[in-house]
C-alpha cells in the first residue's frame, strides 16, 4: 500500500494508516488505520480510557504539547503527512480545529475571542474582522444571543453559550475539519440539543470528528462511527449500521449495554 | 452514590462525639475530670495563639507610633516641605528627603525595568519550554539567588561589578545613549562605576527570584485545557503566552512585581555599597545618589543632635509608608486573582 503516492481521494480527508500512540511507555493506540470522509460526521465511541481522544488529538497533532508523548505512522491530510516532522503543526492547526470538553473561553470579550484565531492567519480590516466575526457566530447559532454584548467578557455566557462560542471559534478561521472532543459533557440537555442542531449545520461545509460518552448522541449526529476499545479499533461502519447490525461481538455487547 | 456517603458521614460525627479534643457548647454538661482537663488545655492553647497573633499587630502599631513620636522634632521644624527640599547640611541642622526619596524611587524603579522581563522570560521558559528534567533543576537554582544575603550582593557589586561596569560598561553607556538629546542627560558624566543605575542593576539581580518565582506560580494555575484551545487554533508559544497565558494571570503577576518592588524599596546593604552615598541631586543615573535605607544605614551612628536624629527617623517612616502601600497593593490584587480563581471553578 502506497499512500504516500496515491492521488488523493476527493471524499476523504483524512486518511489514518498504521497509528500507534505511546503516552511514554503506555502504548495508547494499536495499528489503527480509517479513512475520515469529507462532509461527513464520524463518532468516536468506546468507554474511558480506550483512546478514542487520544487519536483525536493526534489529528492536529495536540499530542506535540508534551514532550514524552510519541505516534508513529501516519495521517494523510491531502495526501501529505501531517505526523511527518518537518510538517509544520500550526498550519495543521488553521486546517483541523478542535473544541474541547469544557467550554474554554479565553479571558478577553466576546469578539477578541472569536478575533484571536483569526488574527493569526490573516490581516483583515476592521470592518472585514466584524463581517468575520457576525459570520462565525452566526454559524455556532450564538449571535442573536450575544450581538449586543460583543465587548463583553466570554467567561459572562452559560456553559452552552461558551461552548458555542468556542465552536464559533474554530470556524472562524475556516478549517476543513472540526474536532469535537466530547463537546456535550459539560452541558446540560437544552444545551446539547443546539449543539447537535448546529453539528447537522456545519457538516455541510465541514468535516466533523466527534468523541462521545453517549451513544444515544452518537446515533443521532453521526453517520459513521468508530468503536474502540483498549487502543485497538474493533469496528468502523456507517452508524445505522453499527447501531443496527454489527459485525463484531464486542461492538454489540457495547452498543446494547452489556459491557462498559 | 449518595446513600453510601451519608452514614459514613454520619459515622464519622458519631466517632468525633466520642472523642475529648472536641468543644460544643450544645452538648450536656457532665464530664469528667479528665475531659473538663481537656477543656481547660483548648482555651489556653485558643488564647496563646490568639496572643502571638495580635502581638504582631500590635508590634506594627507600636512601630509606626514610636516612629511618629520620635520624627516630631523634625515633623514640626519642617512639616511638608521636608519631602520636597533637598538640601541635607547636618551643620546647619537644615534637612530634607527628596535625594533620598528620588534615589529610593529610582533605584527602584530601574530594577523593576529590567527585573520584570527578564523573570518574565524565566517564567515563560519554566512552565511553556523547559523539558521536564531541567525544571526542578533550575527553579531551585533561581530560588537559591533568594537566599544570599544581601551583603553578599553589595559586596559582589562593588568589588567585582562596578569595576567592570565602569571600565568596560559605562564608557559605551556614555559615548551612545549619552549622545541623544533629550535622554541623552541620563547617561552623562564620568564613568564611576558607582552609582544610581549600578544600584538598580543589583537590585534587579535581587529581586529577579522573587518575581520569577511568583510569576511561574500563578501561569501554573493556568488550565491546560485554555492553553491547548489556544494551541489548537494554531498560535504559537509567544502567542498562547502573551494574549491568553499574561491576560489570564494579569492580577498574579503585577502582585508578584509590587512584592519585587517592595523588596526593591527597602533594600539596604547592598545598595549601600553601590550607590554612592552623595546628598547631591544630578540628573544622570552614572552619578552617585543615595537611598533612603542607605542614608539611615550610613549616618545613623553618627547623628549628633535631636533635629539630625529625628530628620533620620522621619525618613524611616517615609519608607515605611511607601512599602506599606507597595505591598497593601500587592496583596490586594493576589486576594482579587484569588477570588477570580474561586468564581471560575
Amino acid at each position: 500500500m502506497n499512500a504516500q503516492n496515491q492521488p488523493a481521494d476527493p471524499n476523504l480527508v483524512l486518511v489514518v494508516r498504521d497509528l500507534n500512540f505511546y503516552y511514554g511507555k503506555f502504548h495508547a493506540i494499536k495499528n489503527v488505520s480509517m479513512d475520515i470522509q469529507s462532509n461527513k460526521v464520524t463518532a468516536f465511541i468506546g468507554p474511558s480510557g480506550c483512546g478514542k481522544s487520544t487519536l483525536l488529538r493526534t489529528f492536529n497533532r495536540l499530542h506535540d504539547l508534551y514532550p514524552q508523548n510519541r505516534a508513529t505512522g501516519k495521517i494523510l491530510l491531502d495526501g501529505k503527512n501531517v505526523l511527518h516532522s518537518k510538517s509544520d503543526p500550526t498550519m495543521l492547526r488553521a486546517r483541523v480545529g478542535m473544541v474541547f470538553q469544557k467550554p474554554t473561553p479565553f479571558p478577553m470579550s466576546i469578539y477578541d475571542n472569536i478575533a484571536f484565531g483569526v488574527k493569526l492567519y490573516e490581516n483583515l480590516k476592521s470592518s472585514e474582522m466584524d463581517e468575520r466575526v457576525e459570520w462565525a457566530l452566526t454559524k455556532a447559532a450564538l449571535w442573536n444571543e450575544v450581538k449586543d454584548k460583543l465587548k463583553q467578557s466570554g467567561n459572562g455566557l452559560s456553559g452552552g453559550q461558551q461552548q458555542r462560542l468556542c465552536i464559533a471559534r474554530s470556524i472562524a478561521i475556516k478549517p476543513e475539519v472540526i474536532l469535537l472532543d466530547e463537546p456535550c459533557s459539560a452541558l446540560d440537555p437544552i444545551s446539547t440539543a443546539h449543539i447537535e442542531e448546529l453539528i447537522h449545520e456545519i457538516k455541510t461545509d465541514y468535516t466533523v470528528v466527534i468523541v462521545t460518552h453517549n451513544m444515544q448522541q452518537a446515533a443521532r449526529v453521526s453517520d459513521f462511527t468508530a468503536y474502540m476499545y483498549l487502543g485497538e479499533l474493533i469496528e468502523f461502519d456507517q452508524t445505522d449500521k453499527i447501531f443496527t447490525k454489527p459485525n463484531q461481538k464486542a461492538t454489540e455487547d457495547y452498543i446494547t449495554g452489556k459491557f462498559g | 452514590m449518595d446513600a453510601v456517603i451519608i452514614p459514613f458521614h454520619q459515622a464519622a460525627k458519631t466517632d468525633k462525639m466520642t472523642n475529648h479534643d472536641q468543644k460544643s457548647p450544645q452538648q450536656p454538661v457532665n464530664r469528667s475530670p479528665k475531659e473538663r482537663l481537656y477543656q481547660l488545655g483548648d482555651i489556653i492553647f485558643e488564647n496563646v495563639t490568639r496572643f502571638f497573633a495580635f502581638l504582631v499587630l500590635a508590634t506594627l502599631i507600636a512601630i509606626l507610633i514610636s516612629l511618629v513620636i520620635t520624627s516630631m522634632p523634625s515633623l514640626k521644624a519642617f512639616g511638608f516641605g521636608f519631602l520636597f527640599s533637598d538640601d541635607w547640611d547636618p551643620v546647619r541642622e537644615q534637612f530634607g528627603a527628596m535625594i533620598p526619596i528620588y534615589g529610593t524611587l529610582v533605584s527602584s524603579l530601574i530594577a523593576m525595568l529590567i527585573a520584570v522581563p527578564i523573570s518574565f522570560g524565566i517564567a515563560v521558559f519554566l512552565t511553556e519550554m523547559a523539558p521536564n528534567w531541567l525544571k526542578r533543576p533550575l527553579g531551585t537554582a533561581i530560588e537559591l539567588l533568594a537566599a544570599i544575603p544581601s551583603i553578599i550582593y553589595g559586596m559582589w557589586g562593588l568589588f567585582v561589578f562596578t569595576p567592570v561596569f565602569s571600565e568596560y560598561v559605562q564608557p559605551l553607556i556614555i559615548g551612545t545613549l549619552g549622545n541623544i538629546p533629550g535622554i541623552g542627560a541620563l547617561f552623562q558624566g564620568p564613568p564611576m562605576g558607582i552609582g544610581m543605575l549600578t544600584a538598580g542593576i543589583i537590585l534587579a539581580i535581587m529581586v529577579i527570584p522573587f518575581i520569577s518565582a511568583v510569576m511561574r506560580d500563578v501561569f501554573e494555575l493556568v488550565p491546560a485545557v485554555l492553553k491547548e484551545s489556544a494551541y489548537g487554533l494554531g498560535a504559537t508559544t509567544w502567542e498562547v503566552v502573551w494574549k491568553v497565558v499574561l491576560p489570564y494571570t494579569k492580577t498574579g503577576v503585577v502582585g508578584g512585581i509590587m512584592l519585587g518592588l517592595g523588596r526593591a524599596l527597602g533594600e539596604t546593604m547592598a545598595v549601600t555599597f553601590v550607590i554612592g552615598n552623595a546628598q547631591r541631586f544630578s540628573t544622570s543615573l552614572l552619578a552617585p545618589g543615595n537611598s533612603i535605607a542607605s542614608s539611615l544605614a550610613n549616618e545613623f551612628s553618627e547623628a549628633v543632635g535631636d533635629l539630625y536624629t529625628s530628620s533620620l527617623i522621619e525618613l524611616g517612616l517615609i519608607l515605611f509608608l511607601i512599602t506599606t502601600i507597595v505591598l497593601a497593593i500587592a496583596k490586594m490584587m493576589l486576594l482579587r486573582l484569588g477570588r477570580m480563581e474561586g468564581a471560575a471553578s
